[in-house]
């Protein structure tokens, strides 16, 4: 009953919100709005004191049944264990705590009520993603997020772009959809079941299903790089910031982009057996991770560098999935929802501060004037870039230690980009605390003169994320979930390099930091006169690779000219407008024919009615 | 030649009248009677095949058209004299640009 509950109380949010909520004024949007996401905490955090009063025994429970086809039946049933568990209080919580920063946020939108309609529909629809038992209740959940993600994104869709990225975003997620829908085909072909934990169960024993791991397992990660940006179906999420920044915080770095790491991590069974599909995941994710931060280094649009730096993220927790160290890369979805969240509502305030501002190369000296947010940013980005002892560092530390040691594919090549690409982590941050809060301010005056700090709702909330940046590392989740997701085992020989590398990740994270200060304190002309120097390799990464160019080369324009040529001239216009018009033509000339028949004249008429009877007459005598 | 036949041929004489007269008169009303020709003639053939066989069938049908002959009648006279009423003519070629 609770974890019904849990899950349909955004929904009901969202019905209130969106029918009643323009007729009924801001407060009761905002009471509706908040409250409930709140209450749906509160019994998700009652659900989690039941479970481990249980020992940690799942619970399980069944809505009601979906569809019943010859002796299967397909439940919506609820899977509550210790996974599911700590994704459920992370949307919850951190969705609460974004729902009450709109408030201030989005004062002064006219579009009030919808706003809140539609983030209370995506709680709906994550809950029902992390909480559901088969993979088809999971699967609607993935197909809702990705709705309520589009309709976020495209949310001020008076302007075209806007409206652009969000379809972007629904149609590369599409591509990832067709994968994960085969693999869930294939599994329910292979063991006659959708339900994760009895496929599990049915790949860890004795007689494992006659089905390639493999082949299942990169089917599923298709369609979670798609979810969680990876690439090559990374190219949406940066758009994607089109959207509201709260939007961009609980959507595209707190919860919904994790969805995919969620789903690798649930399917571990599956994965632990597929040792090809672990090696695809380990590579993708770490060439995403480090690519997307050398992009991130280059870019002047506040929210499209935390953009890149979230694929970069994310990149890195498919690398621990990869190498098997699954309760890890939830560790780091946890850490990582805190500072990301922070960072996502931080860059909020100061576009808010701003009067809509987001290019980094007209703000500077912020620091001063609107403390409390920088405050928040500095330590959530210190929290990123791992400096110890806050939250990201431990989780990063752990990425990069499995990453070395893990006896399921870890490797110190692995390892080595990993850490390259903490070291960018790190220095892009500082770069965008620099360039956004430090220095001279290079806003114009017009702007400079309307600085103001965001309102309580909204520091406040800067201000919980960035206590969880610094402590939340302190919850050793790894150890918490090791009963259903264990660590994988570290060879004995590499233990004495558990120091040296602990000791390498802190120096890497304040090399990050010095960096960063030599480049861009002084007013950044050492890191103008660097991008002088590499003017070809700036132009590259800030045009970020040309993946969408490229894209549009090998697969927009040869679609757009299939669809020109073949189907709207060759198929719709000629052959089916022309058979049409063709048919009408010809009836309308063979009217225009005999119409000529039609004279008035009677004598005409009936004279035409006796050769009629006499020609039938003489055709029956012949025939007769 | 017997009864029969010659029944037949005066059904056939009439319908012929009929249908000649139809064809080549002018005058409405004619026309109309001309169509009562050619039904009558149908009406005599049809009691002469009657009695031949000895059903009634056929004297059944008899009646059937008579009915549909006065409702006919009923209709289209009217509509004459409607038509006439406009044009004070009862020359059916008068009316040629009512065609369709």
């Amino acid at each position: 009953m609770l974890l019904t509950l849990i899950v349909l109380l955004p929904l009901a949010g969202f019905f209130a919100n969106g029918l009643f909520g323009n007729r009924l004024g801001k407060p009761f949007v905002t009471v509706v709005g908040c409250a409930l996401p709140l209450l749906a905490f509160a019994i998700a955090i009652k659900s989690f004191l039941d479970l481990l009063a249980g020992g940690g025994a799942p619970i399980v429970e069944t809505a009601f049944t979906w569809a019943r086809i010859g002796g299967q039946a397909f439940d919506i049933a609820f899977w509550f264990d210790r996974l599911s568990a700590v994704m459920v209080l992370i949307v919850t919580g951190v969705g609460s705590l974004i729902h009450i920063y709109s408030i201030g946020y989005m004062k002064e939108d006219k579009s009030y009520a919808r706003f809140f309609a539609y983030l209370n529909l995506f709680l709906f629809f994550m809950l029902l993603l992390v909480l559901g038992r088969s993979l088809l209740v999971l699967f609607v959940g993935w197909e809702g997020v990705g709705l309520a993600s589009y309709l976020l994104i495209g949310f001020w869709f008076e302007e075209a772009d806007n409206a652009r990225a969000g379809k972007k975003a629904f149609i590369t997620n599409r591509v990832g959809d067709a994968g994960f829908l085969l693999g869930m085909f294939l599994l329910y072909w292979a063991t006659g079941t959708l339900e994760m934990d009895k496929i599990n169960a049915a790949f860890m024993g004795p007689a494992a299903p006659a089905v390639s791991a493999s082949l299942v397992g990169i089917l599923l990660f298709i369609g979670a790089s798609g979810k969680s940006a990876q690439i090559p179906l990374h190219v949406w999420l940066p758009d994607a910031m089109a959207g509201p920044t709260p939007v961009s915080a609980l959507i595209h770095a707190a919860t919904m982009v994790t969805a995919g790491v969620y789903l690798v991590a649930r399917m571990s069974g599956v994965y632990m057996h597929a040792e090809a599909a672990s090696q695809v995941v380990a590579v993708i994710g770490l060439a995403t991770a480090f690519f997307a931060a050398t992009i991130a280094v280059t870019q002047y649009d506040i929210k499209k560098v935390l953009a890149y730096s979230t694929i970069s993220q994310l990149g890195l927790m498919f690398l621990a999935l990869g190498v098997g160290a699954y309760s890890v890369a939830i560790f780091h979805v946890y850490t990582h929802a805190f500072f990301k969240a922070c960072l996502f509502l931080g860059a909020g305030s100061v576009i808010h501060a701003l009067s809509g501002e987001q290019d980094v190369r007209r703000m500077g000296g912020l620091a001063r004037k609107i403390p409390v947010t920088f405050v928040t940013f500095v330590v959530a980005t210190a929290a990123i870039a791992g400096i110890p002892p806050l939250a990201g560092f431990f989780s990063k530390d752990e990425i990069l230690w499995f990453a070395f040691a893990s006896s399921r594919g870890g490797s110190p090549v692995l390892w080595g980009v990993a850490s390259a690409t903490a070291l960018l982590t790190s220095f892009y941050m500082f770069r965008l605390v620099w360039l956004t809060f430090l220095g001279k301010s290079r806003m114009e005056p017009k702007v400079e003169h309307h600085v103001h700090e965001s309102p309580k709702s909204m520091t406040g909330v800067l201000a919980v994320l960035a206590a969880l940046s610094a402590v939340g590392g302190f919850l050793a989740l790894p150890h918490f979930l090791e009963p259903i997701l264990p660590l994988p085992p570290v060879p004995e020989s590499l233990h004495h390099f558990e120091t040296p590398l602990l000791v390498t990740s802190i120096a890497i994270a304040f090399a990050g930091l010095g960096l960063a200060a030599y480049f861009f304190g002084n007013g950044a002309v050492r890191a103008a006169r660097t991008r002088e120097r590499f003017t070809k390799l700036h132009r590259i990464l800030s045009g970020k690779y040309f993946i969408d160019e490229l894209y549009d080369r090998l697969l927009g324009r040869p679609l757009h000219w299939i669809s020109e040529m073949v189907f709207l001239r060759a198929g719709d216009r000629f052959l089916l407008d022309g058979s049409l018009h063709g048919l009408a033509n010809l009836a309308r000339r063979t009217a225009g024919a005999f119409s000529r028949v039609q004279t008035g004249n009677l004598h005409l008429y009936a004279f035409f009615v006796v050769a009629g009877m006499a020609a039938c007459l003489a055709w029956s005598f012949r025939h007769g | 030649m017997d009864r029969m036949q010659i029944l037949l041929l005066l059904a056939m004489a009439l319908f012929a009248l009929g249908l000649i007269g139809v064809i080549v008169r002018r005058n409405l009303l004619v026309m109309l009677m001309c169509m009562e020709l050619m039904l009558n003639g149908v009406n005599l053939s049809l009691v002469t095949f009657a009695q031949q066989t000895g059903t009634s069938a056929g004297a059944v049908l008899v009646f059937l058209i008579f009915v549909v002959a006065a409702a006919e009648i009923a209709i289209a006279i009217p509509i004459v004299l409607v038509l006439v009423h406009q044009r004070r003519t009862l020359d059916a070629d008068a009316y040629v640009d009512l065609n369709g």
